[in-house]
């Protein structure tokens, strides 16, 4: 198992916030990620783009320890996430340390995932209550607030089977953030929305982009968004990165055949 | 004595049977509850001997029959110095076979709440236990609800088992008139009617807990659904569909 990180990353002044180091990843006899490296800067906004199948929801589930990687190392600010330290030596994290390296990361599912049992407003306090320690009226507030940002003053008291995909998906927005996350995981968050609901969703994710310092990792097919939002875009292909560049450079004048060829579809 | 006379006669003892019929399924019912709350939980442990254990326990309560079980606890433990009330054996023996078979709703209901479920409220950073009390479990509990309204009725059933241990309940009571009056179908046309009543209260009591289980993670449609299904047939027989026609509750 790796060990080759540690010292490097405490040497580096500002460690990135998010570091994958020949990070492997196996569904049985299918590598999906085969000693995968990149690393994304603090208030990154980074699109993982590339073919269906490529691994892209792989990464970000692993980031949200929804899977464990089978080689490699990844760190969160430069402290290792999927391993903890124990003395000089990397042990396999107990389930408290990933509860302690979650609290940095926030994630939005496609499917939105709300919780039907909770009200709009349960939904976004529920977690920062229980497990951050607000209080409800802190907690309240916040919500409130949120819910002003994504445009569903109007909702709180709402059950999540009341609302449309759009809001909904607006609601798991605010969920994510009232955690406070230092990174924001955004897996194809509008692809099971309605085409005319997209634009929505997009828009409140570009002001909270350019008005928040939050990292983010994002998936998504709609590569206008991506070029508004984010300033790198990485284009993978095999289990591996085959080009990253600036949204600009990459979408107008990709220098790989497989990133030429994957627009040429997309597009 | 005619009939009617030996029924009016035989009122108190009846009633009395009642109440101990309704002591051996409430009690055997609360507990079977919290056993099938534990093992149904503990089949989906991390630790492979506690899964394998509960799976044991699970297997061995629903593979032998009541009846044994209930001989077991009144007539063999005492003869191994365990000396049991006979009302507590009554609730023992069916908290342990009715929570077995409990367990297995319980691991029902939490499996069919969606994976998606599971991996938000990790995303969310709850622990385990608050994923499984504030988001899980609600949710499994509406799916749980009709499956526990069969198995308390069976319960109920089963409870006249209960004379064998020589309970004075509603089915001891019943026999007492078939031998006063001796007129077997009279005798037995009244425990019919008496335990069909119980069964039919029970059901519309645990009707009125589903359409709020139901109501509190879907709210309206799903209510309205609920509520425009067919009236069930025969509602203290063993029957998978939802029974929730519970107009005096919904409107
Ligand atoms: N839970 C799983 N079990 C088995 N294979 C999986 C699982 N999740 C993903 N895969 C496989 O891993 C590969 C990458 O999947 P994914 O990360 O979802 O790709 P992308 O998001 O880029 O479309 C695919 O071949 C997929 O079939
Ligand atoms: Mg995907």
């Amino acid at each position: 198992m790796p060990t080759k990180s540690a010292a490097r990353t405490t040497a580096v002044p500002e460690p990135p916030r998010i570091q994958f180091e020949g990070v492997v990843k196996k569904f049985g006899l299918n590598t999906v990620l085969d000693g995968l490296d990149f690393s994304v800067a603090r208030g990154d906004r980074v699109t993982l783009i590339g073919p269906s199948g490529s691994g892209k929801t792989t990464i970000l589930r692993l980031l949200m320890t929804l899977e464990e990687a089978n080689g490699g190392l990844i760190s969160i600010d430069g402290e290792p996430f999927t391993h903890e330290r124990k003395g000089k030596r990397l042990v396999a994290a107990s389930e408290k340390y990933k509860r302690r390296m979650r609290t940095k990361i926030g994630m939005v599912f496609q499917q939105f995932n709300l919780f039907p049992n909770m009200t709009v407003r349960e939904n976004i306090t529920e977690a920062p209550q229980h497990v951050l320690g607000q209080s409800k009226d802190v907690a309240n507030m916040r919500a409130t607030e949120l819910l002003a940002q994504v445009g569903l003053e109007g909702k709180a008291d709402a059950h999540p089977s009341q609302l449309s995909g759009g809001q909904q998906q607006r609601v798991a927005i605010a969920r994510a953030l009232a955690m406070e996350p230092k990174i924001l995981l955004l897996d194809e968050v509008t692809s099971s929305l309605d085409p005319e609901i997209v634009a929505e969703v997009l828009a409140i994710l570009r002001d909270i982009a350019l008005s928040t310092d939050i990292t983010m990792l994002i998936v998504t097919h709609e590569m206008q968004f991506a070029r508004d939002v984010s300033n790198r875009v990485l284009m993978f292909d095999g289990g591996r990165i085959v080009e990253e560049d600036e949204p600009e450079a990459i979408f107008t004048n990709p220098r790989e055949k497989r990133t030429q060829d994957f627009l040429k579809a997309v597009l | 004595m005619n009939n009617v006379d030996a029924f009016i006669a035989a009122l108190p003892g009846i009633g009395r049977g009642i109440l101990v019929t309704l002591e051996l399924t409430l009690g055997g019912a609360v507990f079977a509850f919290l056993i099938a709350l534990a093992l149904g939980l503990a089949t989906r442990s991390r630790l492979l001997l506690v899964r394998g254990a509960t799976r044991i326990v699970i297997e061995f309560f629903r593979g032998t029959s009541l009846l044994v079980q209930l001989f077991w606890l009144f007539y063999v433990l005492p003869l191994l110095g365990i000396r049991l009330d006979s009302l507590f054996c009554g609730i023992l023996a069916l908290a342990l076979n009715y929570g077995a078979y409990g367990a297995e709703v319980v691991r029902g209901g939490i499996s069919a709440v969606s994976i998606g479920q599971f991996e938000a409220s990790r995303a969310l950073n709850f622990t385990s236990w608050q994923r499984m009390r504030r988001v899980i479990f609600p949710q499994a509990w509406a799916q749980m609800v009709p499956p526990f309204t069969n198995l308390l009725i069976q319960l109920l059933k089963g409870t006249a088992l209960a004379t064998f241990i020589l309970l004075h309940d509603l089915n001891f009571f019943i026999n007492e008139l078939r031998r006063s009056t001796g007129d077997t179908l009279f005798a037995y046309g009244i425990g019919l009617v008496i335990y069909f009543v119980i069964a039919y209260l029970l059901t519309l009591g645990m009707n009125a807990v589903e359409v709020r289980a139901k109501n509190r993670i879907a709210a309206g449609p799903t209510l309205r659904e609920v509520m425009g299904l067919k009236p069930p047939k025969a509602r203290s027989q063993i029957d998978q569909t939802p029974r929730s026609r519970m107009t005096g509750v919904i409107s």
